[in-house]
Protein backbone atom coordinates (compact mmCIF):
# COMPACT_ATOMS: atom_id res chain seq x y z
CA UNK A 1 0.00 0.00 0.00
CA UNK A 2 1.16 3.15 -0.78
CA UNK A 3 -0.16 6.22 1.31
CA UNK A 4 0.67 10.07 0.81
CA UNK A 5 0.57 11.51 4.33
CA UNK A 6 0.19 15.87 3.86
CA UNK A 7 1.26 17.86 7.04
CA UNK A 8 -0.67 20.27 7.81
CA UNK A 9 -0.89 20.80 11.36
CA UNK A 10 1.08 24.32 11.17
CA UNK A 11 -1.04 27.08 13.13
CA UNK A 12 -1.45 30.24 12.72
CA UNK A 13 1.79 31.69 12.46
CA UNK A 14 1.37 35.64 11.14
CA UNK A 15 2.06 36.09 7.43
CA UNK A 16 0.77 39.83 6.80
CA UNK A 17 -2.12 40.68 7.90
CA UNK A 18 -4.03 37.38 8.57
CA UNK A 19 -3.70 34.45 11.44
CA UNK A 20 -4.90 31.64 9.00
CA UNK A 21 -2.45 29.13 8.60
CA UNK A 22 -0.62 29.25 4.98
CA UNK A 23 -2.10 26.16 3.80
CA UNK A 24 -5.46 27.70 4.08
CA UNK A 25 -4.96 30.52 2.16
CA UNK A 26 -5.20 31.18 -1.48
CA UNK A 27 -3.14 30.89 -4.28
CA UNK A 28 -4.82 31.69 -7.83
CA UNK A 29 -8.65 30.96 -6.76
CA UNK A 30 -8.19 28.18 -4.36
CA UNK A 31 -6.01 26.98 -1.00
CA UNK A 32 -2.81 26.10 -1.21
CA UNK A 33 -3.98 23.04 0.82
CA UNK A 34 -6.05 22.18 -2.24
CA UNK A 35 -3.59 22.49 -4.96
CA UNK A 36 -1.56 20.31 -3.30
CA UNK A 37 -3.82 17.49 -2.13
CA UNK A 38 -4.76 17.76 -6.28
CA UNK A 39 -1.31 16.75 -7.33
CA UNK A 40 -1.43 13.47 -5.28
CA UNK A 41 -4.78 12.58 -5.96
CA UNK A 42 -3.39 12.55 -9.85
CA UNK A 43 -1.03 9.70 -9.18
CA UNK A 44 -2.85 6.78 -9.77
CA UNK A 45 -0.35 4.44 -7.48
CA UNK A 46 -1.34 6.33 -4.39
CA UNK A 47 -3.86 4.18 -2.51
CA UNK A 48 -5.02 6.65 0.44
CA UNK A 49 -4.61 10.47 1.06
CA UNK A 50 -3.99 11.47 4.89
CA UNK A 51 -4.01 14.96 5.74
CA UNK A 52 -2.81 15.62 9.43
CA UNK A 53 -4.29 19.31 10.29
CA UNK A 54 -4.94 20.69 13.76
CA UNK A 55 -7.59 19.88 16.22
CA UNK A 56 -8.73 23.99 15.73
CA UNK A 57 -8.57 23.78 11.79
CA UNK A 58 -10.38 20.35 11.05
CA UNK A 59 -13.48 21.68 10.28
CA UNK A 60 -12.20 24.21 7.92
CA UNK A 61 -10.65 21.66 6.02
CA UNK A 62 -13.45 19.49 5.82
CA UNK A 63 -15.61 22.33 4.45
CA UNK A 64 -13.27 22.82 2.15
CA UNK A 65 -13.10 19.05 0.58
CA UNK A 66 -16.73 19.48 0.36
CA UNK A 67 -16.37 22.72 -1.64
CA UNK A 68 -13.98 21.10 -4.17
CA UNK A 69 -15.36 18.06 -4.88
CA UNK A 70 -12.94 15.82 -2.63
CA UNK A 71 -13.61 12.73 -1.16
CA UNK A 72 -11.50 9.82 0.07
CA UNK A 73 -9.04 11.78 2.03
CA UNK A 74 -8.38 11.25 5.24
CA UNK A 75 -8.24 13.71 8.07
CA UNK A 76 -6.07 13.08 10.94
CA UNK A 77 -5.05 15.21 14.64
CA UNK A 78 -1.67 16.76 13.86
CA UNK A 79 0.58 16.38 16.92
CA UNK A 80 2.58 19.25 18.71
CA UNK A 81 5.03 18.77 16.40
CA UNK A 82 5.80 18.01 12.73
CA UNK A 83 7.74 14.75 13.71
CA UNK A 84 4.47 13.93 15.93
CA UNK A 85 2.56 14.75 13.29
CA UNK A 86 4.02 12.05 10.97
CA UNK A 87 4.09 9.50 13.79
CA UNK A 88 -0.01 10.09 14.34
CA UNK A 89 -0.66 10.07 10.79
CA UNK A 90 1.04 6.67 10.16
CA UNK A 91 -0.81 5.07 13.14
CA UNK A 92 -3.61 6.14 11.95
CA UNK A 93 -2.49 4.60 8.42
CA UNK A 94 -2.00 1.08 10.28
CA UNK A 95 -4.79 0.85 12.45
CA UNK A 96 -7.36 2.03 10.39
CA UNK A 97 -6.53 0.73 6.96
CA UNK A 98 -5.23 -2.64 9.14
CA UNK A 99 -1.62 -3.00 7.43
CA UNK A 100 1.52 -4.27 8.91
CA UNK A 101 3.27 -2.04 6.63
CA UNK A 102 2.74 0.60 3.83
CA UNK A 103 5.23 3.15 2.13
CA UNK A 104 4.43 6.56 3.00
CA UNK A 105 5.25 9.42 0.83
CA UNK A 106 4.99 12.54 3.20
CA UNK A 107 4.49 16.01 2.45
CA UNK A 108 4.60 19.62 3.47
CA UNK A 109 1.14 21.16 2.18
CA UNK A 110 2.66 24.35 1.52
CA UNK A 111 4.12 22.99 -0.90
CA UNK A 112 2.03 23.20 -3.57
CA UNK A 113 4.29 23.17 -6.49
CA UNK A 114 5.35 19.50 -5.72
CA UNK A 115 5.54 17.86 -9.91
CA UNK A 116 4.39 14.32 -11.16
CA UNK A 117 7.59 13.62 -11.83
CA UNK A 118 9.31 14.31 -8.30
CA UNK A 119 6.39 12.09 -6.35
CA UNK A 120 6.97 9.39 -9.03
CA UNK A 121 11.25 9.45 -8.49
CA UNK A 122 10.19 9.23 -5.36
CA UNK A 123 7.78 6.22 -5.33
CA UNK A 124 10.22 4.37 -7.78
CA UNK A 125 13.64 4.76 -5.76
CA UNK A 126 11.87 3.96 -2.36
CA UNK A 127 12.58 0.30 -3.49
CA UNK A 128 15.91 0.33 -3.22
CA UNK A 129 16.07 2.65 0.25
CA UNK A 130 15.52 2.75 3.49
CA UNK A 131 13.89 6.75 3.09
CA UNK A 132 13.94 8.78 0.05
CA UNK A 133 14.58 12.55 0.45
CA UNK A 134 14.22 15.38 -2.20
CA UNK A 135 16.96 17.30 -2.32
CA UNK A 136 18.23 20.53 -4.68
CA UNK A 137 21.75 21.63 -5.20
CA UNK A 138 22.68 24.12 -2.66
CA UNK A 139 23.05 27.31 -4.65
CA UNK A 140 24.47 29.59 -1.69
CA UNK A 141 27.49 28.89 -0.01
CA UNK A 142 26.17 27.22 3.68
CA UNK A 143 27.61 28.34 6.85
CA UNK A 144 27.63 26.41 10.16
CA UNK A 145 27.37 29.26 13.11
CA UNK A 146 28.05 28.13 16.54
CA UNK A 147 28.58 30.02 20.28
CA UNK A 148 28.17 33.20 17.68
CA UNK A 149 30.91 32.34 15.22
CA UNK A 150 31.21 30.53 12.32
CA UNK A 151 32.10 27.00 13.01
CA UNK A 152 32.31 25.51 9.29
CA UNK A 153 31.76 26.31 5.80
CA UNK A 154 31.04 23.08 4.16
CA UNK A 155 32.50 22.64 0.66
CA UNK A 156 29.31 24.10 -1.39
CA UNK A 157 29.42 21.45 -4.43
CA UNK A 158 28.23 18.34 -1.73
CA UNK A 159 25.57 20.47 0.17
CA UNK A 160 21.90 20.22 -1.06
CA UNK A 161 18.76 21.64 0.47
CA UNK A 162 16.07 19.44 2.01
CA UNK A 163 12.75 19.44 0.30
CA UNK A 164 9.85 17.08 0.46
CA UNK A 165 8.07 14.87 -0.28
CA UNK A 166 10.04 12.10 2.09
CA UNK A 167 9.45 8.65 1.33
CA UNK A 168 9.61 5.89 3.59
CA UNK A 169 8.32 3.08 4.93
CA UNK A 170 5.71 2.89 7.64
CA UNK A 171 6.86 -0.58 10.14
CA UNK A 172 10.42 0.59 9.84
CA UNK A 173 9.49 3.99 10.69
CA UNK A 174 7.69 3.15 14.06
CA UNK A 175 9.82 0.67 15.02
CA UNK A 176 12.72 3.39 15.36
CA UNK A 177 10.61 6.15 16.73
CA UNK A 178 9.16 4.17 19.48
CA UNK A 179 12.57 3.58 20.75
CA UNK A 180 14.00 7.12 20.53
CA UNK A 181 14.54 8.79 24.05
CA UNK A 182 13.00 12.19 24.88
CA UNK A 183 16.03 14.13 23.68
CA UNK A 184 16.50 12.17 20.37
CA UNK A 185 12.90 12.91 19.67
CA UNK A 186 13.36 16.78 20.67
CA UNK A 187 16.23 16.77 18.19
CA UNK A 188 15.01 14.48 15.29
CA UNK A 189 12.40 16.94 13.73
CA UNK A 190 13.01 15.20 9.71
CA UNK A 191 11.80 12.08 8.90
CA UNK A 192 15.38 11.98 7.24
CA UNK A 193 17.41 12.72 10.15
CA UNK A 194 15.84 9.90 11.60
CA UNK A 195 16.68 7.39 9.55
CA UNK A 196 19.96 8.93 9.42
CA UNK A 197 20.67 8.61 13.26
CA UNK A 198 19.68 5.11 12.79
CA UNK A 199 22.50 4.52 10.24
CA UNK A 200 19.71 3.76 7.95
CA UNK A 201 20.53 3.57 3.56
CA UNK A 202 18.68 7.25 2.89
CA UNK A 203 18.41 7.95 -1.14
CA UNK A 204 17.52 11.25 -2.78
CA UNK A 205 15.54 12.68 -5.95
CA UNK A 206 16.45 15.60 -7.10
CA UNK A 207 13.43 18.65 -6.79
CA UNK A 208 13.00 21.75 -8.43
CA UNK A 209 13.91 25.46 -6.87
CA UNK A 210 9.77 26.03 -7.51
CA UNK A 211 9.13 23.25 -5.39
CA UNK A 212 9.91 25.69 -2.70
CA UNK A 213 7.94 25.50 0.93
CA UNK A 214 4.98 29.01 1.06
CA UNK A 215 6.41 30.52 4.42
CA UNK A 216 6.22 33.95 4.03
CA UNK A 217 4.35 36.65 2.67
CA UNK A 218 7.09 37.62 0.17
CA UNK A 219 6.63 33.11 -0.75
CA UNK A 220 2.69 33.70 -1.40
CA UNK A 221 3.21 36.64 -3.69
CA UNK A 222 5.92 34.43 -5.65
CA UNK A 223 3.77 31.66 -6.05
CA UNK A 224 0.64 33.86 -6.85
CA UNK A 225 2.68 35.40 -9.70
CA UNK A 226 3.95 31.67 -10.90
CA UNK A 227 0.09 30.70 -11.04
CA UNK A 228 -1.09 33.61 -12.76
CA UNK A 229 1.63 33.19 -15.52
CA UNK A 230 3.44 36.49 -14.30
CA UNK A 231 6.53 34.44 -13.71
CA UNK A 232 8.28 32.56 -16.21
CA UNK A 233 10.41 29.91 -15.07
CA UNK B 1 -5.20 21.79 -10.26
CA UNK B 2 -1.91 23.57 -10.80
CA UNK B 3 -0.44 22.60 -13.86
CA UNK B 4 2.65 22.92 -15.86
CA UNK B 5 2.92 23.66 -19.56
CA UNK B 6 6.37 23.32 -21.65
CA UNK B 7 6.29 26.38 -23.90
CA UNK B 8 8.08 27.94 -26.57
CA UNK B 9 8.86 31.40 -26.05
CA UNK B 10 11.44 31.84 -28.65
CA UNK B 11 13.21 29.58 -31.44
CA UNK B 12 14.84 26.90 -29.08
CA UNK B 13 13.98 28.46 -25.86
CA UNK B 14 11.78 26.40 -23.23
CA UNK B 15 9.97 27.17 -20.14
CA UNK B 16 7.92 25.99 -18.10
CA UNK B 17 4.56 27.72 -17.01
CA UNK B 18 1.98 26.76 -14.17
CA UNK B 19 -1.30 27.14 -15.12
CA UNK B 20 -4.04 27.12 -12.47
CA UNK B 21 -6.79 25.09 -14.12
CA UNK B 22 -10.26 23.80 -13.17
CA UNK B 23 -12.19 20.77 -14.63
CA UNK B 24 -15.39 20.76 -15.29
CA UNK B 25 -17.99 17.62 -15.60
CA UNK B 26 -17.46 17.46 -19.02
CA UNK B 27 -13.54 17.79 -18.57
CA UNK B 28 -11.20 15.19 -18.06
CA UNK B 29 -7.79 14.90 -16.75
CA UNK B 30 -5.26 13.19 -19.27
CA UNK B 31 -1.21 12.19 -18.86
CA UNK B 32 0.03 12.00 -21.86
CA UNK B 33 2.84 9.18 -22.16
CA UNK B 34 3.78 9.20 -25.60
CA UNK B 35 4.18 12.43 -27.80
CA UNK B 36 5.12 12.84 -31.84
CA UNK B 37 7.04 15.66 -33.05
CA UNK B 38 5.54 16.59 -36.66
CA UNK B 39 7.57 19.14 -38.87
CA UNK B 40 5.02 21.87 -38.02
CA UNK B 41 6.13 21.34 -34.31
CA UNK B 42 9.88 21.71 -35.62
CA UNK B 43 9.14 24.79 -37.51
CA UNK B 44 7.86 26.50 -34.42
CA UNK B 45 11.12 25.30 -32.74
CA UNK B 46 13.35 26.12 -35.08
CA UNK B 47 12.67 29.20 -36.08
CA UNK B 48 11.58 28.58 -39.40
CA UNK B 49 8.25 30.23 -39.41
CA UNK B 50 8.05 33.64 -40.96
CA UNK B 51 8.55 35.62 -38.10
CA UNK B 52 5.37 37.55 -38.01
CA UNK B 53 3.73 34.29 -37.52
CA UNK B 54 6.23 33.26 -34.56
CA UNK B 55 5.54 36.89 -32.85
CA UNK B 56 1.61 36.01 -33.35
CA UNK B 57 1.62 32.44 -31.75
CA UNK B 58 4.34 32.27 -29.46
CA UNK B 59 4.25 31.68 -26.69
CA UNK B 60 3.22 28.54 -27.32
CA UNK B 61 2.70 24.40 -25.91
CA UNK B 62 3.99 22.74 -28.91
CA UNK B 63 2.69 18.88 -30.37
CA UNK B 64 -0.63 18.10 -31.80
CA UNK B 65 0.14 14.05 -32.04
CA UNK B 66 -0.35 12.78 -28.84
CA UNK B 67 -1.80 9.76 -26.43
CA UNK B 68 -2.49 9.58 -22.80
CA UNK B 69 -3.86 7.61 -19.76
CA UNK B 70 -7.20 9.28 -18.15
CA UNK B 71 -6.22 10.30 -14.78
CA UNK B 72 -8.93 12.46 -13.64
CA UNK B 73 -12.48 11.92 -14.53
CA UNK B 74 -15.96 12.25 -13.53
CA UNK B 75 -17.51 10.65 -16.76
CA UNK B 76 -19.29 6.61 -16.97
CA UNK B 77 -17.14 6.10 -20.15
CA UNK B 78 -14.16 8.02 -19.71
CA UNK B 79 -12.71 6.05 -16.76
CA UNK B 80 -9.65 6.94 -14.55
CA UNK B 81 -6.62 4.44 -15.95
CA UNK B 82 -8.07 4.06 -20.08
CA UNK B 83 -5.73 5.16 -22.31
CA UNK B 84 -7.01 7.79 -25.11
CA UNK B 85 -5.93 9.53 -28.02
CA UNK B 86 -6.82 13.39 -27.69
CA UNK B 87 -7.64 15.45 -30.80
CA UNK B 88 -6.34 18.40 -31.63
CA UNK B 89 -8.79 20.11 -33.30
CA UNK B 90 -11.35 22.28 -31.03
CA UNK B 91 -14.31 23.24 -32.26
CA UNK B 92 -16.36 26.51 -31.31
CA UNK B 93 -19.03 25.84 -30.23
CA UNK B 94 -21.09 28.72 -30.85
CA UNK B 95 -19.54 28.26 -34.65
CA UNK B 96 -21.81 29.69 -36.90
CA UNK B 97 -20.45 27.24 -39.63
CA UNK B 98 -20.99 24.63 -37.73
CA UNK B 99 -23.53 22.69 -39.47
CA UNK B 100 -21.68 23.73 -42.74
CA UNK B 101 -17.88 22.65 -42.16
CA UNK B 102 -15.86 19.95 -41.82
CA UNK B 103 -14.69 21.01 -38.19
CA UNK B 104 -11.30 20.85 -39.43
CA UNK B 105 -11.68 23.82 -41.64
CA UNK B 106 -13.76 26.10 -40.27
CA UNK B 107 -12.03 28.75 -39.11
CA UNK B 108 -13.87 29.43 -35.49
CA UNK B 109 -11.93 26.02 -34.64
CA UNK B 110 -8.84 26.12 -32.52
CA UNK B 111 -5.77 23.75 -33.36
CA UNK B 112 -3.98 22.25 -30.55
CA UNK B 113 0.14 23.17 -30.92
CA UNK B 114 -0.80 25.99 -33.34
CA UNK B 115 -3.70 28.34 -32.05
CA UNK B 116 -3.94 27.07 -28.44
CA UNK B 117 -1.79 25.03 -26.32
CA UNK B 118 -0.86 21.71 -27.37
CA UNK B 119 0.14 18.23 -25.17
CA UNK B 120 3.38 19.23 -24.04
CA UNK B 121 2.19 19.91 -20.75
CA UNK B 122 2.43 18.02 -17.60
CA UNK B 123 -1.63 16.96 -17.48
CA UNK B 124 -4.30 18.09 -20.28
CA UNK B 125 -7.39 18.84 -19.42
CA UNK B 126 -9.46 17.59 -22.10
CA UNK B 127 -13.29 18.16 -23.15
CA UNK B 128 -14.39 14.74 -23.60
CA UNK B 129 -15.59 15.95 -27.06
CA UNK B 130 -11.88 15.78 -27.88
CA UNK B 131 -10.67 12.35 -26.89
CA UNK B 132 -11.52 9.13 -27.88
CA UNK B 133 -10.79 5.49 -26.19
CA UNK B 134 -7.82 3.21 -27.54
CA UNK B 135 -7.48 -0.29 -26.66
CA UNK B 136 -4.13 0.25 -25.40
CA UNK B 137 -1.42 2.43 -24.92
CA UNK B 138 0.95 0.56 -27.84
CA UNK B 139 3.70 3.44 -28.91
CA UNK B 140 2.51 3.45 -32.66
CA UNK B 141 -0.96 4.87 -31.49
CA UNK B 142 0.65 8.01 -31.06
CA UNK B 143 0.06 8.09 -35.08
CA UNK B 144 -3.31 7.71 -34.80
CA UNK B 145 -3.34 11.66 -35.84
CA UNK B 146 -1.42 11.28 -38.45
CA UNK B 147 -3.88 8.41 -39.88
CA UNK B 148 -6.66 10.66 -39.26
CA UNK B 149 -4.98 13.41 -41.80
CA UNK B 150 -4.63 10.47 -44.11
CA UNK B 151 -8.86 9.66 -43.53
CA UNK B 152 -9.88 13.25 -44.02
CA UNK B 153 -7.76 13.28 -47.66
CA UNK B 154 -8.91 10.00 -48.44
CA UNK B 155 -12.92 10.95 -48.12
CA UNK B 156 -12.54 14.36 -49.88
CA UNK B 157 -11.00 12.09 -52.85
CA UNK B 158 -13.61 9.59 -53.00
CA UNK B 159 -15.89 12.14 -52.71
CA UNK B 160 -14.65 13.40 -56.03
CA UNK B 161 -13.47 10.18 -57.60
CA UNK B 162 -15.44 8.66 -60.53
CA UNK B 163 -12.84 6.76 -62.06
CA UNK B 164 -11.37 2.86 -61.11
CA UNK B 165 -8.05 3.00 -59.45
CA UNK B 166 -5.67 0.44 -61.14
CA UNK B 167 -2.54 2.34 -60.00
CA UNK B 168 -2.42 5.28 -57.09
CA UNK B 169 1.04 7.04 -56.99
CA UNK B 170 2.13 8.53 -53.59
CA UNK B 171 4.81 11.13 -53.80
CA UNK B 172 7.40 11.20 -51.05
CA UNK B 173 9.56 9.37 -48.58
CA UNK B 174 8.54 10.63 -45.46
CA UNK B 175 6.44 9.52 -42.25
CA UNK B 176 3.13 11.32 -44.05
CA UNK B 177 3.83 8.80 -47.17
CA UNK B 178 4.50 5.50 -45.72
CA UNK B 179 1.27 6.05 -43.53
CA UNK B 180 -0.86 6.95 -46.54
CA UNK B 181 0.91 4.70 -48.60
CA UNK B 182 0.02 1.91 -45.73
CA UNK B 183 -3.75 2.87 -45.66
CA UNK B 184 -3.77 2.74 -49.39
CA UNK B 185 -2.26 -0.58 -49.85
CA UNK B 186 -4.71 -1.67 -47.18
CA UNK B 187 -7.69 -0.06 -48.39
CA UNK B 188 -7.81 -0.91 -52.30
CA UNK B 189 -6.07 -3.94 -52.67
CA UNK B 190 -6.54 -4.56 -55.70
CA UNK B 191 -4.82 -1.53 -56.61
CA UNK B 192 -1.39 -1.09 -57.23
CA UNK B 193 0.57 1.36 -55.28
CA UNK B 194 3.40 3.21 -56.08
CA UNK B 195 5.65 5.35 -54.48
CA UNK B 196 8.26 7.80 -55.54
CA UNK B 197 10.72 9.42 -53.01
CA UNK B 198 13.90 11.08 -53.15
CA UNK B 199 16.27 8.79 -50.71
CA UNK B 200 16.78 5.27 -51.37
CA UNK B 201 17.40 4.47 -47.96
CA UNK B 202 14.00 5.86 -46.64
CA UNK B 203 12.13 4.33 -49.46
CA UNK B 204 13.95 0.72 -48.32
CA UNK B 205 11.28 1.58 -45.63
CA UNK B 206 8.33 1.00 -48.28
CA UNK B 207 8.13 -2.80 -48.62
CA UNK B 208 4.40 -3.05 -48.92
CA UNK B 209 3.99 -1.19 -51.68
CA UNK B 210 3.74 -2.54 -55.02
CA UNK B 211 6.61 -0.52 -56.80
CA UNK B 212 9.03 2.51 -55.93
CA UNK B 213 11.62 5.01 -57.35
CA UNK B 214 13.25 8.07 -56.62
CA UNK B 215 12.07 11.35 -58.31
CA UNK B 216 14.71 11.28 -61.15
CA UNK B 217 14.14 7.70 -61.73
CA UNK B 218 10.47 7.11 -62.93
CA UNK B 219 9.91 5.01 -66.13
CA UNK B 220 8.73 7.33 -68.59
CA UNK B 221 5.98 5.05 -69.57
CA UNK B 222 4.62 5.07 -65.85
CA UNK B 223 1.26 7.36 -66.46
CA UNK B 224 -1.60 7.02 -63.61
CA UNK B 225 -4.89 8.68 -62.91
CA UNK B 226 -4.65 8.86 -59.17
CA UNK B 227 -2.07 10.63 -57.17
CA UNK B 228 -1.38 12.00 -53.74
CA UNK B 229 1.06 14.61 -52.81
CA UNK B 230 3.27 13.93 -49.59
CA UNK B 231 6.40 15.68 -49.95
CA UNK B 232 5.91 19.36 -48.21
CA UNK B 233 8.29 22.32 -47.97
CA UNK B 234 9.84 23.36 -51.29
CA UNK B 235 10.24 19.65 -52.13
CA UNK B 236 6.35 19.81 -53.24
CA UNK B 237 6.96 21.89 -56.29
CA UNK B 238 9.04 19.25 -57.73
CA UNK B 239 6.61 16.67 -57.15
CA UNK B 240 3.57 18.73 -58.07
CA UNK B 241 5.63 19.58 -61.56
CA UNK B 242 6.24 15.93 -62.08
CA UNK B 243 2.64 14.72 -61.28
CA UNK B 244 1.02 17.13 -63.07
CA UNK B 245 3.44 16.47 -66.32
CA UNK B 246 2.46 12.40 -65.83
CA UNK B 247 -1.34 12.43 -64.56
CA UNK B 248 -3.44 11.38 -67.30
CA UNK B 249 -6.69 14.03 -68.08
CA UNK B 250 -9.13 14.36 -65.75
CA UNK B 251 -6.87 12.59 -63.25
CA UNK B 252 -7.19 13.56 -59.19
CA UNK B 253 -4.38 14.66 -57.62
CA UNK B 254 -4.90 14.94 -53.55
CA UNK B 255 -2.73 17.53 -51.58
CA UNK B 256 -1.01 16.78 -48.12
CA UNK B 257 2.35 18.26 -47.84
CA UNK B 258 2.61 21.36 -45.83
CA UNK B 259 4.81 23.93 -47.24
CA UNK B 260 5.75 27.15 -45.70
CA UNK B 261 6.34 28.12 -49.45
CA UNK B 262 4.50 29.94 -51.83
CA UNK B 263 4.33 26.90 -54.51
CA UNK B 264 4.59 27.39 -58.01
CA UNK B 265 1.80 25.40 -59.94
CA UNK B 266 1.83 24.73 -63.83
CA UNK B 267 -1.53 26.29 -64.06
CA UNK B 268 -2.00 25.91 -68.09
CA UNK B 269 -1.22 22.20 -67.89
CA UNK B 270 -3.63 21.73 -65.08
CA UNK B 271 -6.33 23.46 -67.01
CA UNK B 272 -4.95 21.70 -70.08
CA UNK B 273 -5.77 18.49 -68.60
CA UNK B 274 -9.21 19.37 -66.71
CA UNK B 275 -7.66 17.87 -63.64
CA UNK B 276 -8.47 18.00 -60.05
CA UNK B 277 -6.84 19.50 -57.33
CA UNK B 278 -7.72 18.52 -53.72
CA UNK B 279 -6.54 20.60 -50.81
CA UNK B 280 -6.46 18.45 -47.45
CA UNK B 281 -5.56 19.58 -43.54
CA UNK B 282 -6.18 18.29 -40.53
CA UNK B 283 -8.84 16.05 -39.46
CA UNK B 284 -12.08 15.44 -37.69
CA UNK B 285 -13.24 13.07 -35.10
CA UNK B 286 -14.71 10.83 -37.45
CA UNK B 287 -11.37 10.90 -39.40
CA UNK B 288 -9.71 9.49 -36.04
CA UNK B 289 -12.87 6.98 -35.61
CA UNK B 290 -12.08 5.44 -39.45
CA UNK B 291 -7.86 5.41 -37.96
CA UNK B 292 -8.87 3.39 -35.17
CA UNK B 293 -11.32 0.70 -37.31
CA UNK B 294 -8.60 1.07 -39.33
CA UNK B 295 -5.98 -0.90 -37.11
CA UNK B 296 -8.59 -3.09 -36.23
CA UNK B 297 -9.52 -4.26 -39.12
CA UNK B 298 -5.45 -4.39 -39.90
CA UNK B 299 -3.51 -4.96 -36.75
CA UNK B 300 -0.65 -5.86 -38.82
CA UNK B 301 -0.44 -2.29 -39.64
CA UNK B 302 0.89 -1.23 -35.94
CA UNK B 303 3.77 -3.40 -37.01
CA UNK B 304 4.70 -1.63 -39.65
CA UNK B 305 3.79 1.98 -38.09
CA UNK B 306 6.30 1.20 -35.48
CA UNK B 307 9.38 0.89 -38.25
CA UNK B 308 9.16 4.84 -38.29
CA UNK B 309 9.47 5.71 -35.06
CA UNK B 310 13.53 6.58 -35.74
CA UNK B 311 14.03 7.45 -32.04
CA UNK B 312 12.36 7.18 -28.42
CA UNK B 313 13.21 10.35 -26.22
CA UNK B 314 12.66 9.78 -22.40
CA UNK B 315 11.78 13.49 -21.64
CA UNK B 316 12.27 13.77 -17.43
CA UNK B 317 12.54 17.23 -17.49
CA UNK B 318 12.96 20.49 -20.11
CA UNK B 319 16.63 19.95 -21.52
CA UNK B 320 15.08 16.32 -22.73
CA UNK B 321 12.52 17.95 -24.80
CA UNK B 322 15.34 19.72 -26.31
CA UNK B 323 16.98 16.89 -27.19
CA UNK B 324 14.38 15.18 -28.57
CA UNK B 325 13.69 18.32 -30.68
CA UNK B 326 17.51 18.58 -32.00
CA UNK B 327 17.74 14.48 -32.59
CA UNK B 328 14.40 14.77 -34.57
CA UNK B 329 16.26 16.90 -37.05
CA UNK B 330 18.58 14.16 -38.16
CA UNK B 331 15.90 11.26 -38.07
CA UNK B 332 14.33 9.76 -41.42
CA UNK B 333 11.18 9.47 -39.55
CA UNK B 334 8.95 10.22 -36.11
CA UNK B 335 11.17 11.23 -33.22
CA UNK B 336 8.46 10.38 -30.24
CA UNK B 337 8.76 11.61 -26.35
CA UNK B 338 8.18 9.41 -23.83
CA UNK B 339 7.00 11.91 -21.14
CA UNK B 340 7.90 11.05 -17.75
CA UNK B 341 8.04 14.83 -17.13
Amino acid sequence: MLCALILASGTGSRMGNTTMPKQFLNIGTKPIIIHTIEQFLLIKEINKIVVTVSNEWKSHLEDLLKKYDINDVHIVQGGKDRHESVINGCKYIKNMFDVDDATIISHDAVRPFITRRIIEDNIKLIKDYDAIDTVIPATDTIVEVKHDIISNIPERKVMFQGQTPQTFKLKGFLEICENLSDDEKSILTDVCKVYYFKNKKIGYVFGETYNFKITTKFDLNIANSIVKGDIKL
Amino acid sequence: MINVRYKLINPKQLIEEFVEENVNNDEIIVRPKFLSICRADQRYYQGTRDKEILNKKLPLSLIHEAIGEIIYSKNDTYKVGMNVVMLPNIQDELSVNKNVLKENYDVNSKFRGSSCDGFMQQNVVCNIKNVLLIPNDNISLVFLELMSVVFNALEQFNKINKKSMESIVVYGDGSLSFITSLILKKTYQNSKIIVIGKHNEKLDYFTFVDEKYTIDNVPETLVYSHAFECVGGIGSEVALKQIIEKIIPQGLISLLGVSEYSISINTRMVLEKGLHLIGNSRSSIDDFKAAINFLQQYPDSINYLSNIISDVVEVKDIKDIDKAFMIDTTNYFKTIMKWDI
